[in-house]
């Protein structure tokens, strides 16, 4: 499998005063087909790490490989193709009046043709189930909606990449549920890789890799089990804990012996059951 | 409540004053407020005056709304058309009372007055009921292209006219909670006298002012993740079609301006 993303030794500062840096020699790689979750307290970097994948932060220090093109201020644009990214608020990524003129406002900056532009968006609001919608105003949308739309707009771009960049966190459960779903769709379909950065634990579960970052640094990675099996420290990572895995925690406390590795909803019923009728 | 009063005037139908291409809307009712000065006579006045009364007709809007677009105005119009009767001058007196005097031509030039200021309202606010503000933005940017010859920016002008309408329903709704959370606060909003009214829209507007500027660095961050770099080498997703009514209408003002030639004095 080809690296699509390659990040090396970067170091990035916001002030050339600040004691502490944003990043602190980062190295990560994101194979092709990988759906990389990125979590971390507040203030880590991960937002800050995110930007430096397509050029809207320079780094101070180190390389940034997309797709094999070096970043740098030639291939910035190349790269912002082939990088697509959904931002936290629904509200303030969405330029167009209308959802149509929003998912077309990236083939616009590109210069596609008007004719092939009318079929990409029709695609992209179909792959994202928005179609009906088209003529609504971003005003008539619920957030989970608007983030779907932003999805079409970068899958109407056939880009290698797409970033979400917290881009659950503002949204009720319900459009946390309709985006996650929308984002593993469109994954399969376009043969994506997808580079997340979140709180939600659903969201880190469906990575196959999870990246843990604090005071701008990479401090674990590995498999989103293997990772969840860090129990209440994974509140200090700055995820929210999910029920099974707070279930355990209590379970312990109580002295009952509970299975180490991470456990899904149904897993966890599964193991109760069994325990419960071996008593 | 301002959200009605200015953008949610666009009323949806499939008239024949809808259909029309926004521009050639925009232009007419431009040359229309320039034409209006021609007339002269009460002859030009019932010309035009038919001329408006048929295209609200072809709008199939409720006349309701256009009496109500003349009401917020309706004391200056009044005020101005009385001035017009006090002071001009004129040969018959049909009522004098020491200084006041009033003549049956400031009597004609008030009702003249009286109907050019409806007529301009009318005009406009076929305009304003009938097209989507999005394609008179859009309008607007097709009139300005000449001024590119000059390095007038009509791209991005266009580009920040069309955020603008955009984010007026997003910034209502933002006034709508920050004025609830500063009422749980305990401030009263249009109490008071005119000072304590002014000083509790200060706490608005500093929180408002404040989030626009973040929403605007957001939005500027997330335009340029999605490669916008400026007009040039854009396509245009939204395009304007001139078709032969918009022609017809053309002429029809064309024959308008040709009549108030003819029949002014």
């Amino acid at each position: 499998m080809s690296e699509i993303i390659n990040v090396k030794n970067v170091t990035y500062r916001y002030d050339d005063e600040d004691q502490r840096a944003a990043l602190q020699d980062v190295s990560f790689t994101v194979t092709k087909g990988d759906w990389v979750a990125i979590i971390g307290p507040n203030g880590s970097g991960k937002s800050t790490l995110a930007k430096t994948i397509n050029g809207l932060i320079e780094p101070d220090n180190g390389e940034v490989t997309v797709g094999g093109l070096e970043l740098n201020e030639k291939n910035v644009w190349s790269i912002r193709e082939m990088v697509g990214m959904v931002f936290q608020n629904p509200d303030n990524q969405f330029v167009g009046s209308t959802v149509q003129d929003d998912v077309a406002f990236g083939l616009e900056n590109l210069g596609i043709p008007r004719e092939e532009m009318i079929e990409r968006v029709r695609n992209a609001l179909d792959k994202v189930n928005m179609l009906e919608y088209a003529e609504r105003e971003p005003a008539r949308l619920s957030g989970g909606q608007k983030q779907r739309v932003a999805i079409a707009g970068i899958v109407a771009l056939r880009p290698a990449i797409m970033i979400l960049d917290e881009a659950t966190s503002m949204l009720d459960p319900q459009g946390r549920e309709e985006v996650l779903r929308t984002v593993k769709e469109v994954k399969e379909q376009e043969n994506l890789s997808v580079l997340s950065i979140t709180h939600d634990i659903d969201e880190a579960a469906a990575a196959n890799r999870v990246l843990v970052m604090r005071d701008g640094q990479m401090i674990q990675e590995g498999t989103p089990e293997s990772i969840f099996s860090y129990g209440e420290k994974l509140i200090e990572m700055g995820l929210d804990l999910p029920f099974p895995e707070r279930l355990k925690a209590s379970l312990k406390k109580q002295g009952i012996d509970v299975p180490q590795d991470y456990l899904t909803e149904e897993g966890m019923v599964d193991w109760l059951w069994t325990y419960v009728s071996k008593k | 409540m301002m959200e009605k009063l200015i953008f949610g005037r666009y009323i949806p139908g499939q008239s024949f004053i809808h259909k029309l291409d926004p521009r050639s809307k925009l232009m007419g009712a431009i040359w229309f407020i320039v034409i209006i000065f021609l007339a002269n006579n009460w002859l030009t006045y019932v010309a035009l005056t038919v001329f408006v009364l048929t295209a609200v007709k072809l709008s199939e809007i409720n006349p309701k709304f256009f009496i109500n677009g003349v009401k917020p105005l309706i004391w200056l119009i009044l005020f101005t058309v009385i001035l017009q009767i006090l002071f001009t001058s004129g040969q018959t007196i049909w009522f004098r009372f020491g200084p006041v005097v009033i003549s049956q031509e400031g009597l004609l030039n008030g009702a003249f007055i009286f109907t050019r200021f409806v007529l301009i309202i009318f005009m406009s606010t076929i305009l304003t009921l009938t097209t989507m503000p999005l394609s008179l933005t859009d309008a607007i940017e097709f009139l300005l292209r000449p001024l590119n010859a000059i390095k007038v920016p009509v791209h991005e002008i266009a580009l920040m006219l069309s955020i603008a309408l955009r984010f007026v329903p997003t910034l209502m709704d933002e006034t709508e909670k920050i004025m609830n959370a500063q009422r749980a606060r305990g401030i009263d909003f249009g109490e008071g006298n005119i000072y304590q009214q002014m000083k509790s829209i200060v706490p608005l507007l500093i929180p408002l002012f404040v989030s626009s500027f973040n929403r605007a660095e957001e939005l500027a961050t997330a335009m340029e993740a999605r490669g916008y770099k400026g007009g040039e080498g854009r396509t245009k997703y939204r395009q304007l079609a001139w078709e032969n009514r918009d022609t017809l209408v053309m002429v029809a003002f064309v024959c308008l301006s040709v009549g108030l030639f003819v029949l002014r004095t």
